[in-house]
């Protein structure tokens, strides 16, 4: 099981420094953990069931067979190839190529729980990640605001608060004005917030995480008081018109991928474009080395004339924007209503996205994703009736997150200035 | 380039860090601003280079006054700094952190240009003889080509005056070498360059002209032609210096710190002190002597047990301690340490509780788990008194103290219990000259006490005065010890600076010395 | 200065050296007298004050802001606005200051008449309140004692929810026990709850650095995970019942009411005495000086012996404790049974608890006491106005916001900056 395999994977680096190198450590447990794999999926499953993967989105003209494989057998087979990748890790480990053999073993370890989950069923594995993608959307969304304030020195926790003020505002102006003025006011409501943020931390030098604190507990009380004071009078204005899929032609017919990424609505596809853009301009533009700097040596960028705060300013305002944006997409784009407390943590989990990626867009992106599969996959298992409790997977997150913190997956560096209020001398 | 400032005042609340200060610089000349610690140097370059803006008085570049906003104006007229602790991101290239600011880019979004900007910069190593790689990360890279990388930032700026703000401080004799060989050059071409620093001969080997700072003043200026070291030094501290220590001969005892085969690595996990042998007696003073970074501070960590060490072994009195530093104090042993803010106090604390910080726990002053304020408080009241610790309270928080008065009450907390050994690093660093006389008469007071004394200090004045012997660390490893007749500045400049011990006889030195005069 | 109920001079600003006297006799410099000490604690309430007034003020704005009939009136006829508006306010926040301390009035007649009815009428505002500031009082000296030690918990939420599961299991497990054993057991076993949630951000930050703020955020989440999975399997899940809700506690594990007849049970007593407990250990143990010294300068900490990981770890530990204890004093009391969603944001109320106490226990007593109050009276606010119970998490945030920046409180009001700051940055970016 994927959240089991990063725990234990950890250990040996949590020992520290023990007589067995650390790869020989890291190559046992890959074994071991084929091993466990073997007896729970392989033996766990009633001899000669099948599992079933639906590899067709609902309503797509060009059907794909299923894939129907032996449950035991292949559980057998991938959780061999999973022994065979801890015995080369054993004997003489990956160096550089660590991260391949890491995913190469998640990968595997999914696999073989899917394999499980499926035993005797019928799942269809592109509906999966049509949600994974959906769910990631406001994931990403969120861990992007978190890159784009802590890249340039300010904690933002307050995505959060942002995210759910967001969703109010576009379900207000969304139901008033029209999805697209909603979303336009959800960004500003954010990048309003933001701005709160940015004067308390800059300007008041307020801690950056109190700061952030004070401001989720705000925007909580503030939507949960509106919507019980007006949108349960007025229910007209909790009624925004949704954005619909848009299918994109010859792409969305490609097998498997087309349905998946190219028959979202607007939000998907521009958390696409953001992702690609924020990732250039962060790493090859000016802007973000600008932006790289004053987040890792702000006096080195004060300096060579560099306006640090106005940076900072900037930026965290473009996070509250594309906030804002988030919290609209889980209206406009997806339930159609606010509710109270609607945003469930997903602003914690965008900044647990934005660690585990590195502070780098695309790695929050492929993170988000890493949730957001967590979170579809669960969805769709208590729908089969899958016996394993949904609240386990969908603590996931929540662990590798902390495992990632801890260095025990991987080591993220935060910006070194990251959270230090700048001032002049 | 001509610049010229013209009656600079800056104050801060409580403090004039400089006043009317007239100051001309010529273009192509090396001007040295002399001055000891707190003199007003820095703030005044701060001053020129757009970070503080001055409260009276103006500064005329070619005779035109202009006003400085920030560093950005400072660098568009021509002016570079290369700060005392480095302007350079740590996880940038070289090619990154010298375009930040002026970056080649093309296009309306401005996507960096690295291979426009890594020619100019191979185009600016190369004329002025400095080399670096422009593609490795600065955190690859040791101190003296971090510096070589600022400079090259100033020049790719087109500077045509440079400010360098205690550049010889953190590098070795052999690349301070390197360094004037530079600045020469720099100055044959046309660039002015100030050179702010507080070591006499520094100045008199490589400055055109000599301005000497005091208490935030100009007091005067010299040529470094006819200057010699004795009357700079004088006007640099207001009397004549009088670094003697009043000390008898040395009583040695009983060995108390024995240290053999000490393998210790530092944070980076290189090895810093590499297989050292050393032994401390009481009634001793050994000083390590050593630019700073060649493995004294992991040394010192080692002996207090704040850094495990790799192997080897480490004896006080006969007897191994354990590594620990509440162990180690409880062997009977005294630490001041390197940096006095980071380690040695808690600001935040009173005088009252820093005065305890390392015996809060032990009988008088805590029964069990509950501290004795009464005791506490008493114990203070009298150590502050013993120690003349300038404080309106023993309630005063410790972070409202000067320095001095700082450092006194570090004193006053190892000293005032009866020690086998003591070990002090930089116990002087950044005090008035009235402070480290009073610290280094209790150090002496506390050798014929019969302690032993271990110092670490980069001051070679301060080795050469308060030492009994001599132990040179260069790279990790103790290259020699001296006994005080035989550690004459010269020979421990080349000691320091990694010459073998035989090559360090007098001929050499004598050879040296000709070829500095030359 | 040695009276025990004072904070040492550690945790109190001091006076700047430039009002202070002149250094020449530096021993001999006469402690603070009363006058002086006791214009310090006016001069250091003036802020906490006007961020409470300011706070209520801009609960009135949205109150008034939030009402279309009001808006509406303040267009046509301003004046008649304005009165609108000032009922209105006042009206709500009369109806919260009756239902959370009570009327006057009907106070004075049952404590004149000795009528047992009418005497908890009159008192069961202020008992609702102090129920409500109970688990406050708790997770607020839980978010203090971490402030202290330098670590930002913002877990205390998740170990108040680790806390109930663990007192509510013992509670509805052992049966049989007489009171004076079962009732101890269940709220250590609420002490022990917490402090297991809280030993994980703890090692994880001694040994491998991990920032507390992210992990306890995270242990948030899987605390809630966890109360949802308990609560739809056995043990926990009451027997016959589909829905997640717990089984309930014997009675042998409730903790007595403090009077008869009112809902605040012997919990409370327990906070201020915990409250005391705190206090002590901050400023009279050489347990509280490692913790403070490691707060204030880890570096000197180690160089003075103190290990830090240890009092992290135990730092975190005591103040999962402390959270966990909030969890089961919500737990076990009359209701005694657990449910999804049991504690309305105590654990996040805690920090601002502990800003606005300046991380002393007396100021989070009072803090607690305050927010208990506002909580107790939002619920009869709403039954009377129909204005959501949710306006006082707003004033709450706002109250905090003028505490964590005293320098806007002061710009608001044209205060005079004091020269030494009350406010100390506690957390340290999770740079490096």
């Amino acid at each position: 099981m994927g959240d089991v395999s990063v725990a234990a994977q950890a250990r040996p680096v949590a020992i520290g420094p023990v007589t067995l190198r650390r790869h020989q450590v890291v190559g046992l447990f890959y074994i071991v953990l084929a091993a466990i794999m073997a007896v729970l999926a392989g033996g766990g499953v009633s001899a000669g069931a099948s599992s079933t993967f639906d590899l067709n989105a609902s309503g797509v003209a060009v059907q794909l067979p299923k894939l129907i494989v032996p449950s035991a057998g292949t559980a057998y087979v991938l959780s061999g190839l999973c022994a065979f990748v801890g015995a080369i890790q054993l004997v003489r480990g990956f160096g550089t190529r660590n991260g391949i053999a890491i995913g190469a073993v998640a990968f595997l370890a999914v696999a073989v729980f899917l394999v499980w989950a499926a035993s005797g069923r019928s799942m269809n594995i592109v509906g999966v990640l049509q949600a994974t993608v959906q769910r990631a959307t406001p994931i990403t969304l969120a861990g992007l605001s978190g890159v784009l304030c802590e890249r340039a020195g300010v904690v933002n926790i307050a995505i959060e608060g942002m995210l759910l003020t967001g969703a109010f505002v576009a379900a207000v102006a969304g139901s008033a004005f029209g999805p697209w003025i909603g979303i336009a006011a959800a960004a500003l409501s954010g990048g309003g917030l933001a701005l709160v943020l940015a004067v308390l931390a800059i300007r008041y030098r307020v801690d950056q995480i109190i700061a952030g604190t004070i401001i989720n507990i705000f925007a909580l009380g503030i939507t949960s008081f509106l919507s019980a004071r007006v949108l349960t009078d007025v229910p007209e204005l909790n009624n925004p018109d949704r954005l619909q899929p848009i299918a994109i032609p010859v792409l969305n017919d490609i097998p498997i991928v087309g349905p998946i990424l190219f028959a979202n609505n607007v939000f998907v596809y521009s958390m696409f474009i953001l992702v690609g853009v924020l990732h250039f301009g962060l790493f090859h533009t000016r802007w973000g080395l600008r932006v790289r700097a004053v987040g890792e040596h702000p006096r080195a960028a004060d300096t060579v004339g560099i306006n640090v705060l106005g940076t900072r300013y900037r930026n965290v305002f473009l996070g509250g924007l594309i906030a804002g944006v988030g919290g609209a997409s889980l209206v406009i784009g997806a339930s159609g209503r606010f509710d109270r407390e609607m945003t469930a943590g997903r602003g914690f989990i965008g900044l647990a996205a934005m660690i585990f990626g590195g502070w780098a867009p695309v790695g929050a992106f492929l993170a988000s994703l890493v949730f957001g599969f967590a979170d579809s996959l669960q969805a769709r298992l208590s729908v089969l009736n899958v016996p394993i409790p949904s609240e386990l997977l969908l603590m996931v997150p929540y662990l590798v997150t902390i495992l990632v913190v801890a260095g025990l997956v991987g080591r993220a560096r935060a910006p070194a200035a990251d959270g230090r209020p700048y001032e002049k001398e | 380039m001509r610049l010229e400032l013209r009656g600079i005042s800056k104050r801060f609340p409580g403090v004039i860090a400089n006043e009317g200060i007239d100051l001309v610089v010529e273009p192509g000349e090396v001007h040295a601003l002399l001055g000891e610690n707190g003199a007003g140097k820095s703030t005044l370059m701060n001053v020129l280079f757009g970070l503080y803006r001055p409260d009276e008085g103006e500064i005329l570049v070619d005779d035109k006054p202009v006003e400085f906003h920030d560093s950005g104006d400072a660098i568009a007229a021509g002016i570079g700094m290369v700060h005392q602790h480095f302007m350079l991101v740590p996880v940038f290239t070289v090619t990154e952190n010298v375009m930040l600011g002026h970056e080649s880019a093309r296009g309306p979004v401005g996507v960096l240009d690295h291979a426009d900007a890594r020619r100019r910069i191979l185009e600016v190593s190369e004329r002025h003889g400095l080399r670096v790689d422009p593609d490795a990360l600065v955190e690859d890279l040791p101190v003296g080509v971090r510096q070589r990388v600022e400079i090259i930032k100033a020049l790719y700026r087109r500077s045509e005056v440079l400010i360098l703000d205690e550049p010889t401080a953190v590098l070795t004799p052999q690349e301070d070498e390197e360094l004037f060989e530079i600045m020469r050059s720099l100055a044959k071409n046309g660039t002015s360059i100030i050179f702010i620093t507080h070591k006499l001969n520094e100045v008199l080997e490589v400055a055109d002209r000599i301005t000497v700072l005091r208490r935030g003043k100009v007091v005067g200026q010299a040529d470094p032609k006819t200057a010699t070291r004795e009357q700079l030094a004088a006007m640099m501290v207001g009397r004549e210096v009088m670094l003697e220590v009043d000390k008898d001969d040395p009583n040695p005892g009983e060995p108390v710190l024995e240290i053999s085969n000490l393998v210790v690595r530092d944070d980076r996990d290189q090895v810093a002190v590499n297989d050292v042998d050393l032994t401390v007696n009481g009634g001793e003073i050994v000083c390590v002597a050593g630019v700073q970074g060649n493995g004294q501070t992991e040394l010192i960590e080692a002996i207090t047990g704040l850094r495990a060490p790799e192997s080897g072994t480490i004896r006080i009195s006969g007897a191994e301690v354990s590594l620990d530093p509440r162990q180690v104090y409880l062997a009977g042993v005294g630490h001041i340490p390197e940096d006095r803010l980071e380690e040695g106090l808690v600001p935040g604390f009173s005088v009252a509780d820093n005065l305890c910080l390392n015996s809060y726990f032990l009988p008088p002053y805590a029964k069990g788990l509950r501290m004795q304020r009464d005791v506490i408080l008493s114990n203070a009241t009298e150590e502050v008194r013993a120690y003349d610790v300038r404080t309106p309270s023993i309630l005063q928080d410790v972070g409202n103290l000067s320095g001095g008065n700082q450092q006194k009450v570090i004193v006053a907390r190892e000293f005032s219990r009866p020690l086998k050994l003591l070990v002090a690093a930089q116990p002087t660093r950044g005090l008035d000259v009235g402070s480290i006389e009073y610290i280094h008469k209790q150090i002496v007071r506390k050798r014929d006490d019969g302690s032993a004394v271990l110092i670490v200090s980069t001051e070679l004045e301060e080795v050469l005065a308060l030492a009994d012997r001599v132990a040179v660390m260069f790279q990790g490893k103790i290259v020699a010890i001296l006994s005080a007749a035989d550690a004459t500045p010269e020979r421990l400049g080349l000691l320091m600076g990694g010459a073998h011990p035989e090559e360090a006889s007098v001929e050499e030195i004598v050879a040296h010395v000709d070829e500095v005069v030359a | 200065m040695t009276e025990p109920t004072t904070p040492p001079p550690a945790a109190e600003p001091t006076a700047p050296p430039a009002t202070a006297a002149p250094a020449q006799a530096p021993a001999s410099a006469p402690p603070p007298g009363p006058a002086t000490r006791l214009a310090r604690v006016l001069g250091s309430l003036v802020v906490p004050i006007l961020a409470i007034v300011s706070g209520l003020f801009i609960g009135a704005l949205v109150i008034v802001f939030s009402d279309r009939e009001i808006v509406g009136l303040l267009g046509r006829d301003p004046l008649a606005g304005l009165g609108a508006a000032v009922d209105s306010v006042s009206r709500a926040y009369g109806a919260l200051l009756t239902g959370s301390i009570g009327d006057p009035g009907r106070i004075a007649d049952a404590l004149a008449s000795g009528d047992a009815r009418s005497f908890e009428r009159a008192f069961r505002p202020i008992s609702e309140s102090l129920v409500r500031a109970t688990p406050l009082i708790f997770a607020g000296l839980a978010v203090a004692l971490g402030f202290r030690s330098g670590l930002f918990n913002i877990g205390a939420e998740g170990q108040l929810y680790l806390g109930a599961i663990f007192a509510v299991f013992v509670g509805f497990t052992l049966t049989g026990l007489p009171w004076f054993i079962h009732l101890p057991l269940t709220v250590l076993a609420g002490f022990l709850g917490g402090a297991v949630w809280g030993f994980i951000p703890g090692i994880l930050k001694a040994r491998t650095g991990a920032h507390e703020v992210i992990v306890t955020i995270m242990l948030n989440y899987v605390a809630y995970r966890l109360l949802d999975l308990l609560l739809k399997n056995q043990p926990f899940q009451r027997a016959g019942s589909a829905n997640p809700i717990s089984k309930i506690i014997e009675e042998s594990a409730e903790m007595p009411q403090l009077i008869a007849g009112l809902r605040v049970t012997w919990w409370f007593p327990l906070a201020l005495l915990t409250a005391a407990g705190v206090s002590w250990l901050l400023f009279h143990s050489t347990r509280g000086f490692e913790f403070r010294a490691v707060g204030l300068n880890p570096g000197a900490a180690r160089y003075a012996g103190i290990r830090i990981g240890r009092t992290l770890v135990l730092t975190m530990m005591i103040s999962g404790a402390l959270a966990g204890l909030a969890g089961a004093s919500v737990m076990i009391a009359d209701e005694g049974t657990l449910t999804p969603g049991f504690s309305p944001g105590y654990g996040f109320d805690a920090i601002a608890i502990a800003l606005l106490g300046r991380s002393r226990p007396l100021g989070v007593v009072a803090a607690a006491i305050l927010f208990g109050i506002l909580r107790a009276g939002a619920t009869p606010m709403q039954a009377a106005t129909q204005i959501p119970i949710d306006l006082v998490v707003v004033v709450q945030s706002f109250i905090v916001m003028f505490i964590a920046a005293p320098a806007l409180v002061r710009t608001i009001y044209r205060i005079r900056t004091p020269r030494v700051s009350g406010t100390e940055v506690f957390s340290k970016g999770w740079g490096t």
